[in-house]
């Protein structure tokens, strides 16, 4: 019998399921106000800002679809694919209230062809891959029922 | 105009999967180009080398190591980068170096050899690179990108997938007499449609591949080149910008846009805003342009530079393409050289390749592939992580 895998962060600090939901964690420029993900911590890219000091945010969870594919052909390193390969289906996000938009793969078992441009989706987290211990999550995008 | 530079000369190397060492390549397309503008190589102020980043050291001083492989001569030497608009920026040092009144005569080059597949980020963890991590936690190639836009003319205009395809079909047969192209096959559309899907909704004839080539040319002052030859073709243009904040359209390597919350977006997107610019320094507009070689990564992305580069309105592409506009013998050419289509990317060489075709087709030497009667031409391309990339060449 296996044991239950710890499940773990893919990349540390850039989403955050406390108090529930599942949000991406971006920053807030102190000065201007403008959005960043992932997390700008240094210097403001507002050409007209010159701010250094940024809040840790929570963004939106939901958005709606600008763009998306289905990838059919196992990318290169240092994607960690499963064996067989399986395609995977990445949307790109509008967040509304930020005004951005941000990649992730979506949900898996959702059918590419269920997707079209201006759908509500909301932020959920599975595993990306797993190794003997651990499996690695990651945000995607998942469409939200009408 | 005051602020032209003369093409002198222009070389290349044929673009395929060679496996040589690049500097062969670059080294061929400079003594093209040096032929063909009628000059010395010991003639040459300054050497402008378009970098290539999967070659080791000597690609990472591309400017030096092809004028050793020339022979020291004494001339300086610079080396730009820019990615896939490495070229266009090696240009524009050698344009600067020659307006400022530093030189004469400046020799751009560049080559590359290039591994198979997917281009892939440099290895090892790299957890503060967006390159490698777009890759590392969503598997987003550079194919995604494409088919991104792609998806997104679907969308918004309703294009299709016969559409894609037919911009395929056109390259291919102009690249069909190209004695530089890699691909000489003309495709039909069913061929296009029944390749394999890469990253829905583009196949695997519909994305550029990989190349090994080189191209090279010569650059001089007009004074230089009115006791050289007759009227030669110039550089009226070259845009080289960044985008403006906040850029909202999702661009590689990058797993993020700007966000427009504080500050609007500006009047132009990204890609609008390169050939913009082109425009304003060259002083003539779209009506102008005779032809056009455009960044073809994939055949969707294509029809996105028709618009961005102003030979129509958003929406319009298609209709321009099938009424053969952009055909050769149409009103405005695209991709007479056959494009990426028919080239693959042989990345730092691919901007000054643009220009060597233009060239040509303003001098009548462009063979079968002629566009009759051309007077300037507009090239566009990108280079990721924010380069602009667009050279308006006139008679």
């Amino acid at each position: 019998m296996s044991q239950a895998k710890t499940r773990v962060p893919a990349i540390e600090g850039w989403w955050s399921a406390d108090g529930g939901a599942p949000h991406l964690l971006g920053s807030q420029c102190s000065d201007c106000k403008s959005y960043f993900f992932p997390k700008e911590s240094m210097y403001c890219r507002n050409p007209k800002c010159s701010g250094t000091k940024f809040d840790e945010v929570p963004l939106s969870r939901t958005g709606t679809i600008w763009s998306f594919t289905e990838h059919y052909y196992k990318p290169p390193e240092p994607y960690i694919a499963p064996d067989p390969f399986e395609p995977y289906t990445i949307a790109a996000v509008e967040l509304s209230e930020e005004k951005m938009v941000v990649l992730g793969q979506v949900a898996k078992g959702v059918d590419m062809s269920e997707l079209k441009a201006g759908m509500n989706v909301e932020l959920v987290l599975e595993t990306l891959y797993e190794d003997d211990d651990n499996e690695y999550l990651i945000w995607k995008w998942k469409p939200l029922a009408d | 105009m005051g602020n032209e530079v003369a093409v002198l000369g222009v070389g290349m190397h044929p673009w395929g999967k060679w496996g040589r060492n690049f500097v062969e390549y670059g080294i061929h397309a400079c003594q093209a180009a040096l032929k063909d503008a009628g000059i010395e190589w010991t003639d040459v102020d300054f050497c402008s080398g378009a970098e290539t980043v999967r070659n080791g050291y000597p690609g990472y001083v591309a400017g030096a190591t092809f004028a050793q492989a020339l022979g020291w001569s004494g001339a300086r030497v610079a080396t730009s980068y820019a990615a896939c608009a490495s070229g266009a920026t090696g240009m524009n040092a050698a344009r600067a170096q020659i307006l400022a009144g530093l030189c004469d005569v400046a020799l751009v080059v560049g080559a590359d050899t290039t591994p198979k597949g997917f281009l892939a980020p440099n290895s090892g963890e790299r957890w503060d690179d967006p390159d490698w991590l777009r890759f590392r936690l969503m598997g987003a190639t550079n194919p995604t990108y494409f088919a991104l836009y792609a998806r997104r003319r679907m969308e918004l205009y309703g294009s299709t997938e016969a559409d894609f395809a037919k911009v395929k079909v056109k390259n291919s047969r102009h690249g069909l007499t190209n004695e530089y192209a890699r691909y000489r096959k003309a495709f039909s559309e069913e061929e296009v449609l029944n390749s394999p899907m890469v990253a829905d909704p583009l196949r695997l004839f519909e994305i550029c591949a990989t190349s090994d080539g080189g191209a090279a040319v010569v650059l001089s002052s007009m004074e230089f080149a009115r006791k050289h030859t007759t009227n030669p073709v110039k550089i009226a243009a070259i845009s080289t910008v960044t985008p403006r904040y906040p850029s909202t359209v999702i661009e590689m390597p990058n797993m993020s846009t700007d966000s427009a919350y504080s500050v609007a977006v500006p009047d132009l997107p990204f890609r609008d805003s390169i050939a913009a610019a082109a425009y304003e320094e060259a002083g003539i507009g779209p009506e102008d342009m005779s032809l056009a070689e455009v960044y073809d990564l994939s055949a969707a992305l294509e029809l996105d530079w028709y618009e961005n580069i102003g030979l129509c309105k958003p929406g319009e592409a298609e209709r321009m393409l099938n009424d053969g506009e952009t055909t050769i013998g149409g009103r405005v050419p695209v991709n007479p050289s056959g494009g990426l289509a028919c080239f693959g990317e042989a990345v730092p060489a691919q901007a000054i390749a643009q220009v060597c075709e233009l060239t040509w087709h303003l001098r009548g030497q462009a063979g079968e592939r002629q566009v009759e009667g051309a007077t300037a031409g507009i090239t566009a391309n990108q280079g990721l992580f924010g380069h602009g990339s667009s050279v308006i060449v006139t008679k």
